[in-house]
């Protein structure tokens, strides 16, 4: 294995009007931390973002140039490629990695948008061949995921708003860096808080960095009482 | 064997310099204007689909004047080219000087090479910081480039037009005054390059225009159309336009 900086969460999540992409700051090398505030969640294009886990450098480079043919797509035919379109897209560029891949510098991304067609926010998984799958619900990649995917399991539910979708982000990937040396958990003392990207029908943003802070804020207090995270309710105990 | 005449070349080249003229001066024009948000782009287009006016890349537009396919070819070269070489080295490096020269150098080779010059003019503007860094490049059939300063008209009525818009232009307009300022001097150019006499000046409603902004103050890529109800809004005269595409010109 080659000593290139890897290892990730990306959780993505639909909400009541979209989806919602957060990813840790963490880029490790071997044992090393090699960065601490890396960003892994872009944007795609004005209505679909992208996140990535697997070696950095590649990784990179497939979402700029996945940035560059969307837009071009854009201004030369006068209109967004679907949604659909732009997750088969990505799909071609990563078999175009399968060789580089195989010898170790392999790349998972995990894309999520607005799909205009169906007033909804969808989720597409990857595997390094360049096969391509949707998601329902929530989905995490990296090595982390396992972890986020059990969290993000137990707390989504159906119309979820999107502070609570916020918090769902933000709790799963606590749950992944608690168990994963390779994802960071947010880092307050350098005010290091997770990336996360809101897609819904005005487009790609960033959650505020004031709005982020106070939801992060309320997390890890909440985790000083109940360290593993909000208990979820058992059925037979459920008053029904 | 038969003896070709003799054409000198003073003579091709004005015969193909006359050519490109009749094509150009048949078509519709557009306007480009400064205002204190950015740059203007006001052009009579009927069409919903076929652009005169579009994005090249964040801080740079094009619009043109003449033969719908041949300005799409060379618009399609810009976005590529712009494309390329943002992503081969950094967004900043992309500038609207480049691609002008770019431009002219193409249209160049094709006026003195090829059989038929192109019917077209274009204009390559890119938005700066501050008013002054502005940049409006006017590109002719023959290559030739012109740095403009504040407005620029193209088209079958680009004389009666910059005359009227050396009256009434300012810099650090509004953006109400000068789309106002620009859909009054198009309404009161004479049509079709027919400049005798003073022809009663239209009523242009939005469904006849084609409007777009390079704005100073947006993040990433400043180009961005007002179409629909937002020009209509501008026009006092919401959802109307199905009635204006019936309108007699």
């Amino acid at each position: 294995m080659i000593d290139a900086p890897h290892g990730t969460t990306i959780v993505a999540l639909t909400f009541d009007g979209g989806v919602i992409m957060a990813g840790d700051r963490r880029a490790t090398m071997g044992n090393i931390i090699a960065q601490k505030d890396v960003e892994k969640v872009y944007p795609a294009d004005s209505s679909s973002c992208v996140g990535i886990a697997g070696a950095a450098g590649v990784a990179i480079e497939m979402v700029k140039l996945f940035q560059v043919e969307l837009e071009h797509y854009e201004k030369i035919e006068g209109a967004e490629l679907s949604l659909d379109g732009k997750a088969n897209r990505l799909a071609a560029l990563l078999r175009g990695n399968l060789g580089m891949a195989m010898q170790g510098l392999a790349v998972v991304p995990l894309f999520a948008g607005f799909d205009e067609d169906t007033g909804n926010g969808r989720i597409f998984s990857y595997d390094i061949t360049g096969g391509r799958y949707e998601e329902h619900r929530h989905h995490g990649v990296g090595s982390g995921s396992l972890f986020a995917r059990g969290a993000l399991k137990k707390m989504w539910r159906d119309g979820l708003g999107l502070e609570d979708a916020v918090m769902v982000t933000v709790e799963a990937l606590y749950d992944a860096a608690d168990d994963d040396s390779a994802t960071g958990g947010p880092d307050l003392a350098r005010g290091i808080l997770p990336i996360v990207a809101v897609v819904d029908a005005d487009g790609y943003r960033r959650v505020s960095e004031d709005e982020l802070n106070r939801i992060v804020r309320m997390v890890v207090a909440n985790r000083q009482v109940r360290p593993d995270g909000p208990n979820a309710a058992l059925s037979s105990g459920e008053q029904a | 064997m038969s003896v070709p005449f003799y054409v000198s070349p003073e003579q091709v080249i004005k015969d193909k310099a006359d050519y490109a003229r009749k094509g150009i001066a048949r078509g519709r024009s557009v306007i480009v204007l400064q205002y204190d948000d950015g740059l203007m782009f006001v052009a009579e287009n009927p069409s919903r689909a076929l652009h005169k006016i579009s994005e090249i890349y964040d801080r740079i537009a094009f619009a043109a004047v003449g033969k719908y396919n041949e300005f799409e070819n060379l618009r399609v070269a810009g976005v590529r080219l712009a494309d390329l070489r943002g992503y081969s080295y950094d967004r900043r490096d992309v500038t609207g000087r480049s691609l002008a020269n770019a431009y002219a150098q193409t249209l160049g080779t094709i006026f003195t090479e090829a059989q038929k010059p192109y019917e077209v003019e274009l204009v390559v503007a890119e938005v700066g910081e501050t008013a002054n860094d502005d940049q409006i490049y006017r590109l002719t059939f023959d290559g030739s480039v012109a740095d403009e300063q504040g407005y620029v008209a193209m088209g079958g009525s680009a004389d009666a037009i910059s005359t009227g818009m050396s009256q009434g232009w300012v810099g650090g307009m509004t953006f109400e005054a000068a789309l106002g300022l620009a859909v009054d001097q198009l309404a009161a150019a004479p049509v079709g390059g027919n400049t005798n006499g003073s022809a009663e000046p239209r009523t242009l409603t939005p469904g006849q225009l084609e409007v777009a902004v390079l704005e100073r103050s947006r993040d990433g890529r400043k180009f961005r159309r007002i179409s629909g109800h937002r020009l209509a809004e501008l026009f006092g005269v919401v959802d109307d336009s199905d009635a204006a595409a019936g309108d007699p010109l």
